[in-house]
């Protein structure tokens, strides 16, 4: 910006150019579709049963990519198998602010 | 602020805490929901791991006068569990998000918990005393050969230890594309309405095969979407009224006497822009998590995420009073925004009277707002100085420049203790505050 401005920029406009310049292709609409989709989507989950059935096959002969600290967070690389799925069943144990 | 000494003004004292010690909190003991009942006695939390705790408060001792009856556990039970929608494809978390108490009208108590997908009503019912002395059967319940008994005797009940049980009377269930946000019921208490993020329905306590739809936002196209219901409520005296919330900020008020589906709204609250402010956090900030009406139902409150607005219901162009929560993250909104922190949905809650409001806030903090006297006080919920009867020492946060001593700066603060539920008794004053995974009781020193 040009150091001969005299208006102050305010905070908020001054943590925008912040993110801007971390992130320089960030959308112009934060509130729009995208950001909202993603909300909506929440919880959706994606199988391929191509991909797991190539991938019990090739288990046979090698090692593949093992999951990630973050179970959640599906990559390309990785295909899932019942192993790598985190437990749907919650535990039944009494909640702590009982005991 | 508040607790500078005289007057009205309340000193809030620790008086008790629930939960592990631990740091290492498990997903399944994150506390989701917090809520009082209509008489204050019980206080409900729900979790991660859709469990439901309920504390009962005792009975005043008088002998303690100096403060008033502690709560201890009175009922617990798993209310909702995870789901896999095989269908969707879609995974159902068990997270409890909202718990509504019903007024109570027998010796049961009665309450509405909800996940993203499905209602229920759970009816919590005590019982003392059992049937003792069947002629058919023996004390532990085995059957007797008919041809032994050579005599009859009256069953008569005895007492026993006191069992708390709870067993679902409803499921609300298939109603709900999107994920549930709020429930709320009706000042009729026969009805209630759940929001999800385009929709809102109504239902009937008794009906569970059917729901009205009564606000739906979904557009044709969903290219098209530019907003998504944050929050609604019933208005708590008028049963055809009730207000909605939307992530720009918008505040909905609709009158179910105008027409069934009531997308056109009969009031729009909004605050105007100031268009040379406007920036990328701009939208997002003002995203509202939390509408709550007043007791009397002349305002209603929002949070959004630096501040606490009052409305009156009859000025619909501006709030009659804001609060700032913590005005000083403004200039921290791009690492807020970058470790999801803006996205936090705080509640806030008003006093019985309506002359105080509350909210959390990080760090383990929560602030009040006195309405009358326009003062406002920061404290904390902590582990330490929890001695009870000790007075909460005020907390103060330097935005910049040269903190003071017992001043805690900005960068300081730890943005994953988060105060986002918390709960003001009915009556009372005595509020329930919940950290991450403990739930703090705070009462005011009686003298």
């Amino acid at each position: 910006q040009d150091t001969q401005e005299k208006e102050t920029v305010t905070p908020e406009r001054a943590e925008e150019a912040k993110l801007k310049a971390k992130y320089p292709n960030l959308g112009q609409k934060p509130g729009g579709s995208d950001f909202l989709m993603k909300r909506l989507q929440k919880g959706q989950k994606y199988f391929d049963s191509g991909d797991y059935n190539m991938a019990k096959a090739k288990m046979k002969n090698k090692q593949l990519p093992s999951v990630g600290p973050d179970k959640n967070l599906v990559t390309g690389d990785h295909i899932p198998t019942p192993q790598d799925l985190p437990q749907r069943k919650s535990s039944l144990v009494t909640s702590k602010l009982a005991g | 602020f508040l607790g500078a000494g005289g007057g009205n003004d309340i000193q809030w004292c620790f008086s008790q805490v629930k939960g592990a010690v631990d740091d290492d909190v498990a997903e399944a003991d994150i506390i989701s929901t917090v809520e009082f009942n209509h008489s204050g006695e019980l206080l409900a939390t729900g979790d991660k791991g859709g469990r439901v705790v309920i504390f009962q408060q005792e009975q005043e001792n008088k002998t303690q006068s100096h403060s008033r009856g502690e709560y201890n556990v009175y009922s617990t039970f798993q209310s909702h569990e995870p789901e896999f929608d095989y269908l969707k494809s879609l995974e159902i978390e068990e997270k409890i998000n909202k718990i509504r108490w019903l007024p109570q009208k027998n010796a049961a108590q009665f309450l509405l918990s909800t996940n993203d997908k499905t209602i229920k009503l759970w009816k919590i019912s005590e019982r003392d005393k059992r049937p003792e002395g069947y002629n058919l059967k023996e004390e532990d319940g085995r059957y007797r050969d008919p041809t032994t008994v050579t005599t009859l005797r009256v069953p008569v009940f005895r007492p026993m230890d006191l069992m708390v049980e709870a067993s679902p009377r409803r499921i609300f269930a298939n109603a709900h594309t999107y994920h549930i946000n709020s429930i709320s019921i009706n000042s009729d208490y026969e009805t209630y309405l759940s929001a999800d993020d385009l929709r809102i329905n109504l239902w009937h306590l008794e009906i569970t095969d059917r729901s009205f739809n009564i606000v739906d936002i979904k557009p044709a196209n969903m290219e098209e979407l530019t907003e998504v219901i944050t929050a609604a409520e019933f208005h708590p005296n008028s049963c055809n009224t009730f207000v909605y919330s939307s992530s720009k900020g918008t505040i909905r008020l609709c009158d179910m006497r105008a027409s069934a589906l009531c997308d056109r709204h009969s009031k729009l609250f909004e605050e105007p822009e100031d268009p040379s402010n406007r920036s990328f956090f701009s939208e997002i900030i003002s995203s509202i998590s939390d509408v709550k009406f007043s007791h009397s139902g002349r305002y209603m409150m929002t949070r959004d995420y630096l501040s606490v607005k009052i409305w009156d219901l009859n000025m619909e162009n501006r709030p009659v009073e804001t609060y700032q929560v913590h005005e000083y993250l403004r200039s921290k909104l791009c690492s807020l925004y970058e470790n999801d922190c803006i996205f936090d949905k705080f509640e806030c809650c008003w006093n019985g009277s309506d002359s105080i409001v509350m909210t959390g806030s990080y760090n383990n903090f929560f602030r009040m707002f006195d309405r009358n006297s326009k003062r406002d006080v920061t404290l904390e919920a902590s582990r330490e100085n929890n001695k009870p009867r000790t007075v909460l020492k005020p907390r103060k946060v330097c935005a910049s420049g040269k903190r003071k001593k017992d001043e805690i700066s900005v960068d300081s603060l730890d943005f994953n203790k988060k105060i986002l539920h918390t709960a003001w008794h009915p009556k009372e004053n005595i509020i329930a505050v919940a950290t991450t995974n403990n739930l703090y009781i705070f009462q005011d020193k009686m003298n």
